[in-house]
Formats: structure tokens, sequence, C-alpha cells
């Protein structure tokens, strides 16, 4: 299955991502209407870390989104059975039946799981329901730090 | 196909969340053996933490099953509800119903969770409308005894008692919550964190009896030992649960507070196996054996067992106590061993108005932690905790200001980041 992969080291650290994301979940079709003026909620988080090696800004970054793991320990933890994994590998949230507990942002060990604005748990979904034909953050990535890909 | 003697007979008693990890642990590797779920409720899986969202109207009992519709279906289990085991013969290996029913099996899974513990109390038998909080069931009686005008006294204020009141907190008059521990959820938070929980609780209008308990009940009212009595119209009595471990006590399967489980969730009696919250197992974080009856455990436990009884070796040492809770949007989640400085523990605590952090560390390990209001990225801290990872391996001076990949080497992060995980 294709999976959303990070190279940090083409990661510009523009979160360009972030909004991208922000705007395919957002169902709003105009970008501006969807995300101008009100506080993003992306389901990739850039993150950054301090480093003198090939970096005039001595910074780091990179993208974090869910791993889709194979054994996925926030399916397992889930107490309501909202989490699921398909049987291609994409693991799911579905929203209605989350009651927002957050015992998938304590079991993920990536940190990729977080609480949505609707105060229920959200995560990547590999843009499989948001109606694009593949991941919006990939797309929009500048650099190709992100790819879209089939790795074994 | 498989045919006659040459497909395994499972048969698992109970139908919770380690019911459902033990049937797709056996599905994972044997598509044809039998499987035969024995439960005493009525209802399809669910998870029982659901049902104070149930209360709360946030959870409805058609979207509660923990699985589709079709999960026993497509996994070719035979359900049996209604039915309770009464007795195992680990020699013949049968299970015998109350229904005068038997099944026999090839190895059977214990998941058979907890029940309420009611102490004595005096004058609990004049109190007409009383209630425990475990079950579906228990929950949809309780929403019918009370209306806008009950007054409800809650003993215990544990996750049990507090989920409770927050599920009837909009649908009654008052909630008043007793519990002889000085603070509110006492087995999860430290006196600070519990403090500030409470205060929500009470800015929502419930009241507290806190290091206190119920002297004497008289019909509808409470007398404290300290003195206050407390009227009210419903009684929910919260104060513990106890693994039920009948079953397995009678046939001689080692038991401490609970069904003592190995790695392989096997218990001392051959072809026996037990998970969930009615097993005692080990704990990562601090190294002993405990009960840990919480649901993510619950499920791992019983994937494990259900891959042992199929008869492909399993182990599952990762269990670590674990929690996650909130009111009203504030948080708390929890994880892991709190030792104390005399214990030999240091603690990294950041605090504000929002939010309280405590990092719980001991030789040079991450053993525990408290994170209130903010819990962004909490599994990092969890994973941490869970796999006994050397602080000096990490930018743990970094980590513990914000859990963030960011503490790994680069080519640790390239793994996790670029490859399949």
């Amino acid at each position: 299955m294709k999976r959303v992969y990070v190279n940090e080291r083409w990661c510009l650290g523009c979160r360009l991502c972030e909004y991208n994301c922000a705007h395919a979940n957002s169902g709003v079709k105009r970008m501006s209407a969807a995300l101008k003026g009100r506080r993003i909620y992306p389901r990739i988080r850039v993150e950054e870390v301090a480093s003198t090696r090939g970096s005039a800004t001595g910074l780091v970054t990179f993208a974090v989104s869910c791993r889709h793991c194979i054994d996925p320990r926030c399916v397992r933890s889930c107490i309501s059975g909202a989490l699921t994994r398909s049987s291609e590998g994409v693991v799911r949230i579905d929203k209605e039946r989350c009651v927002g507990c957050l015992t998938c942002v304590l079991a993920c060990p990536y940190g990729a799981v977080m609480e949505g604005p609707e105060g229920v748990a959200q995560k990547c979904e590999l843009c499989s329901q948001t109606g694009y034909d593949s991941p919006n953050c990939v797309a929009g990535c500048p650099n190709r730090a992100l790819v879209y890909e089939e790795r074994i | 196909m498989k045919k006659g003697s040459d497909v395994k007979r499972y048969v698992i008693i109970g139908n919770g969340v380690a019911a459902v990890g033990c049937v797709e642990g056996i599905r994972s590797v044997d598509p044809e053996g039998a499987i035969t779920i024995v439960s005493s409720e009525r209802w399809h899986a669910y998870c029982r933490p659901l049902i104070s969202y149930y209360l709360e109207g946030r959870a409805a009992i058609p979207r509660m099953s923990y699985r589709g519709e079709d999960f026993y279906r497509v996994n070719h289990c035979e359900l049996l509800l209604g039915v309770r085991a009464v007795k195992l013969d680990a020699s013949a290996r049968t299970v015998a119903l109350d229904d005068g029913s038997v099944l026999s099996y090839d190895t059977v899974c214990l998941a058979t969770g907890s029940s309420p513990f009611v102490p004595p109390m005096t004058g609990l038998e004049t109190v007409a409308n009383k209630h425990s909080f475990m079950t579906l069931d228990d929950a949809i009686k309780l929403e019918q005894s009370v209306d806008t005008s009950s007054r409800v006294l809650i003993v215990g204020a544990g996750l049990i008692g507090l989920k409770c009141a927050e599920g009837l907190c909009e649908r009654v008059a008052s909630i008043t919550v007793c519990d002889l521990a000085p603070r509110v959820l006492s087995s999860v938070l430290d006196q600070e964190c519990a403090e500030r929980m409470q205060a929500l609780l009470e800015s929502h209008g419930m009241r507290f009896f806190l290091g206190d308990s119920v002297a004497q009940f008289r019909g509808n009212c409470a007398i404290m030992h300290g003195g206050a009595q407390v009227e009210f119209d419903a009684l929910v009595l919260a104060v513990g649960v106890r693994a039920n471990i009948g079953l397995a006590r009678e046939i001689g399967a080692k038991c401490g507070r609970a069904i003592q489980v190995d790695a392989h969730m096997s218990t001392s009696v051959s072809g026996v196996y037990a998970a969930g919250d009615c097993t005692e197992s080990y704990d990562a974080s601090s190294g002993t054996i405990k009960v840990m009856a919480l649901m993510p455990n619950a499920y791992q436990q019983g994937f494990c067992a259900g891959l042992n009884m199929s008869g492909h070796s399993h182990e599952y040492l990762e269990g670590i106590p674990m929690n996650a809770i909130g009111f009203w949007g504030l948080h708390a989640l929890t994880a892991g061993t709190r030792y104390s400085e005399e214990e030999g523990g240091q603690t990294y605590v950041e605090r504000d108005a929002e939010h309280i952090k405590k990092l719980y560390i001991k030789d040079g390990k991450l053993t525990g932690m408290i994170l209130l209001g903010e819990v962004e990225r909490a599994g990092i801290y969890c994973q941490m905790i869970r796999s006994g990872r050397a602080l000096d391996s990490v930018d743990f001076d970094a980590m513990q200001i914000r859990p963030s990949l960011s503490a790994l080497s680069s080519s640790e992060r390239g793994h996790i980041l670029g490859e399949l995980v």
C-alpha cells in the first residue's frame, strides 16, 4: 500500500503541508474561504530540531503524519471501535463513534493522532475521506520532501 | 477444509474487548477453528467505558458495538448470549453452562472481566433505588430510574464513579460524590492534579465528600462518618471492582487478586488462558505483576491469548498502566509508575493555569507520567515508558519540555518516517 513518507533532508519547513491538509479536510473548495483567519487543525505537523550540520538556519525540519502502522497501537487501544485498519492497511477513524477519550493520543508512539476541533480524535487517512485523489500534503510539497509511494 | 478432529475448538468465556482481541488473534492464524463465545450479557461486544457516554447521550446503543454488526458472522463465531459458564473441567476440557449444555474445547480463554465490589454498609438494604455502573444494562437501568428532579449520591470518586457522574450531570438535579480516599481519581492522579480536576467538576455543580464514607444508610439518607447527612433519590455504588476468578480458582489455577497469567496469557492450568480485567500480569513500567484492568491491555492480552491458543507462540510483555480520562474537555493522560524521591525517583514538573505535566524518572528511564490539560503527542512519552528506553539515548532535555520525534537521532527518525513500521 502507498503511504506518505518524509525525507527531512528536503523539508524546507514551509508548513504548506499543514495548510494543504487542513484545506483538503475542510470540505471547502476555495483555500482562502476554508482557512483564512481560522485556526487550522492539520493532521500532518511540521516539527523542528536544532542542528548545526548542513543547515544555515541551525534547524532541521520534518513533517509527521500517521505511519499507517502494520500493527497500529491506536486501533488496538481504541475504546469505542472508532479506529479501524482497512484490509488494504489504511488506519481510519469514524468520528461518529469516537467519544474523544484520547486513549489513541496516549497510544501512538509517533504523536500522529491528535484532538480535532470537534473534541474527537483525528488523524491522517491518506485523503481517503477527503475526496482528493491522493494525499494533498504530498501534492503541494514544493521540494518533494513528502512522497506518496509503496515501500517494502 | 480441515475436517473433524483437525479443526481446533476454542471457547471464549466473556464477550468484552479481551474476547474480541482473542477472536482476532485466533483468526489471524487459524481461519477454520470453531470459536464459541459465551456471555451472560445480551449485547454485541461493547466497550465498558462507553456506558457513561451512553448516559451523556454521546453514544447510542447501535453505535456502541465494538466491532461491526457482522463481526461474529465474518469471524465464524458461535455466539451464546444470556448464558453463564458455571464450571470448567480442565482434564476433560469441557465448560458447563447454566442452561445445562456442555461445550468441549481444545483451548479456552477466560475473559470474564470484573464485577462491582460492594463492601458491607450498614443499612444498605433500606435503600430502594441503588445501582452498580459496570454494564450497559446497569446504565440503562440507572437511566430509567432518574429524572431531572433526582438527587444522586455516588459512592466512589474513581474512574467509574466520576464518569458516571459526568454522564448523569445534565440529566439530574444534583450529584454528590463521596470517597474514602482524600482525592478524586486516586488510582491515576496525584493530589495536585486531582484538585484541579475536582475544581472543574465542582464548577459543574458536583459536591464532594472526600476522606469520608457512609456510616449508615437510612432509606434515602446517607449519614456520613464526618457527620453530614446526604439526602438522595438514587444511589450508585462505584467503590471498586474485583476480578471474576471463580471459574479459574475452582480448577486450581493460580490466582492472586486476579488470575495469574504468563507472557503467553496462559494460566497455570494446561489449555486454559485468560485475558483482560480478570487477570494480573507483567507491568513493564515497574517490572512487577499487577492487575491492570485497562482497555488497551485487555485487547492486547486477548489477541496474544488467541495466538497462543491456536498454537503460535507469542509473548505480550508490553503492558503498562495507562489511562486517558477527560471531563468537559479537560483531559488527563497518565501512564506507568510514579516513584517518590524516597524510592529513588526524580520528577520533572511543569505547571501553569491551564496544564500540569509531571514526568517520573528512575534509574535513567522514564517510568511514569501525568499530563493534565496539554496532552499533544503524549504517546511519545508513553512509548519511552513502555520500552524502558535509556533517557541518554534521546535528547531528553528537549523531550521533557516537548514530546517530539525531534529528540531522536536523524537516522532513527529516518527509519520511522521513511520506512514501513
